[in-house]
């Protein structure tokens, strides 16, 4: 696909015996919200840690924009527009939440080697940090210490750090994990306005938001794409229906 | 820093004027002894700040730092004894020594973490000591007297005890403004940032390594001027300044005091050096009563004053976990 942002041909990782990623390959084009979806085991935080760059796939290539990204550390590809929500909370629990979002402003507002001026007071990181807490819904906590939120709103303020780095792809592990059903449904109404701007590649447990967000489903089984296409015809594939779906119901019925 | 009037900037202030009067008193008085113990106070509190910049703040817990107070110390001491007493001379190249040996030593360590940190920042530091013990020509294990303070071509005479403890004084305050305004700058987040979740620092595109190393860099140079004024406070260098148990007593002065806070390691370094100058003679009392009830020889127990300081020590550690300065304050960090 020409105009694909995020291109993964024959992705391959094994540990030891195990192959975690078994020849992925999968074009998310400009502007698509894409979906993960497989039962636990099926390698969805494998893939995403070698998109992110903390893990190296074993074989195969990762193109970003068009250019490779396979070998780039961690802190190149954030600054390339490639930005990661945690699926494990992961915040600087002792700042605030404003400090929070402002880090992840000043990661991309050039280098950090300045050693006088009081950060916290410079306008242009304070106020794009308060512009992605409001996007989130948060701007009422900025100045709560993180550590003292609620699970929710460290969901929350995860993709306010996210879209803080002005990415122009995000890479959701989990956004909904541990949510109740109101905040759930908050954060599918979040995750629907940052579509509109975004390209967004989706690791997600819960169905129901997963077939009223995505624009594609990419079904993924010990390691292997067993399907990728629209919401209909993944709900349709007999083979997913027995492999996840299916086992699901098995899940909820036991 | 001090917004409000609170406990901790009462006790904060009255300490900085108590420091800046001083040599007033030791003058009226004739008590050098006051004035050569907190001019040590000082001079330590200059490198336990720089060793809170990388520990407390940066979460990078050194257990070699007294190093770079052995390395100042000891181009000062041997640049005196080459007969190259300026201070001109002696200093710019303490402090770029002590930069270059902290980027060598960070570059290798910061690519560990905890315990690895910590053995490694020991093993270089014990590598220098055992120099300083093998360098015969500048006394080896005894160590080398100073005949002759830093010269700076009569601008400042440092042999004038009065003129060096408000010099040390001066750097002191000094130290703790640069680091304060470190610690909230943009470079000061990031290395907070890094402090408290590394990964997602490198997640959000921080390349922290860089801006550890340039940390680490910028304390080592700190406690090299440390060791720059020991040496000249003691005229007097030996390779037990950069032992081990040195780097230990800069850790309890930090942990005692406050970790990141920009007083708590002033205020650690006083309460632990007075607390060994105290202990003593407050032990020698009970070790005689104690003799008179129970007819045990005990009249030597005072050398034991350890004893009670480590217990006291576990106590902040255990229960004020912010230190004397975190007490003060009564928030909780650390």
């Amino acid at each position: 696909m020409a105009d694909a942002l995020l291109q993964i041909d024959g992705l391959t990782k094994r540990f030891g015996g195990v192959v975690a990623s078994d020849n992925i390959t999968l074009d998310v084009p400009r502007g698509e919200l894409h979906a993960i979806i497989g039962p636990n085991g099926a390698g969805k935080t494998t893939l995403i840690g070698q998109l992110t760059g903390e893990l190296t796939p074993d074989a195969g290539s990762i193109r970003f924009d068009g250019a490779d990204i396979t070998a780039l550390p961690v802190h190149r590809r954030s600054q390339l527009g490639l930005a990661r929500s945690f699926q494990i909370t992961s915040l600087f629990l002792d700042f605030t939440a404003l400090d929070n979002v402002a880090l992840a402003v000043q990661a991309h507002a050039g280098h950090s080697f300045r050693f006088w001026r009081n950060a916290r007071s410079e306008p242009e990181l304070r106020e794009p940090a308060r512009a992605a807490l409001a996007r989130v819904g948060l701007e009422a906590r900025a100045d709560a210490l993180v550590a003292n939120l609620s699970h929710g709103e460290h969901r929350q303020l995860e993709i306010a750090m996210a879209l803080a780095t002005r990415p122009r792809m995000l890479l959701l592990d989990e956004p909904m994990a541990g949510m109740g059903p109101d905040e759930s449904a908050r954060m599918v109404r979040t995750l629907r306005e940052l579509k509109q701007e975004l390209t967004i590649l989706l690791i997600e447990h819960d169905m129901e938001a997963v077939f009223a967000l995505a624009d594609r489903i990419t079904v993924l089984v010990y390691g292997r794409v067993i399907a990728s296409d629209t919401p209909q015809a993944v709900r349709a594939n007999p083979e997913v229906r027995d492999a996840y779906l299916g086992e699901q119901q098995v899940v909820t019925h036991a | 820093m001090m917004a409000r009037v609170t406990p901790r900037g009462i006790v904060v202030a009255v300490l900085l004027i108590l420091l800046v009067a001083l040599p007033l008193y030791t003058t009226t008085t004739g008590n050098l002894f006051l004035l050569t113990l907190f001019t040590r106070i000082i001079i330590l509190a200059i490198a336990a700040t720089s060793l809170n910049l990388i520990m407390g703040y940066g979460g990078m817990v050194s257990f070699g730092h007294a190093a770079c107070i052995g390395l100042g110390a000891y181009v000062v001491g041997i640049l005196a004894y080459e007969g190259t007493p300026s201070g001109f001379v002696q200093w710019p190249l303490a402090l770029v020594l002590s930069a270059l040996f902290s980027l060598i030593v960070g570059a290798l360590c910061l690519r560990t973490r905890g315990v690895y940190f910590i053995m490694i920042t020991l093993a270089f530091a014990q590598m220098l000591y055992y120099v300083g013990v093998a360098l015969h020509r500048y006394g080896g294990d005894d160590g080398l007297t100073i005949y002759r303070r830093s010269q700076f071509a009569g601008l400042i005479n440092l042999s004038n005890k009065t003129v060096f403890y408000y010099l040390c004084l001066v750097l002191l305050l000094g130290t703790i403004y640069l680091v304060w305004r470190l610690v909230n700058s943009r470079f000061g987040l990031v290395i907070q940032g890094a402090r408290s979740n590394d990964r997602r620092m490198r997640a959000i595109g921080f390349p922290t390594f860089h801006y550890r190393l340039t940390c680490f860099v910028i304390a080592g140079t700190i406690c090299g001027l440390a060791g720059v004024l020991l040496a000249n406070h003691t005229d007097f260098v030996s390779p037990a300044m950069m032992h081990w148990t040195r780097s230990g007593d800069l850790i309890v002065m930090v942990v005692l005091g406050g970790m990141a806070s920009s007083f708590g390691p002033l205020i650690g370094t006083v309460a632990y050096l007075l607390l060994e100058e105290a202990l003593p003679p407050m032990i020698k009392p009970f070790a005689y009563a104690f003799t008179a009830v129970t007819g045990i020889e005990a009249h030597n127990a005072h050398e034991y004053w350890q004893l009670v300081l480590g217990p006291l020590i576990l106590l902040i550690v255990l229960y004020a976990r912010g230190g004397i300065d975190g007490l003060l304050a009564g928030r909780q960090r650390g």
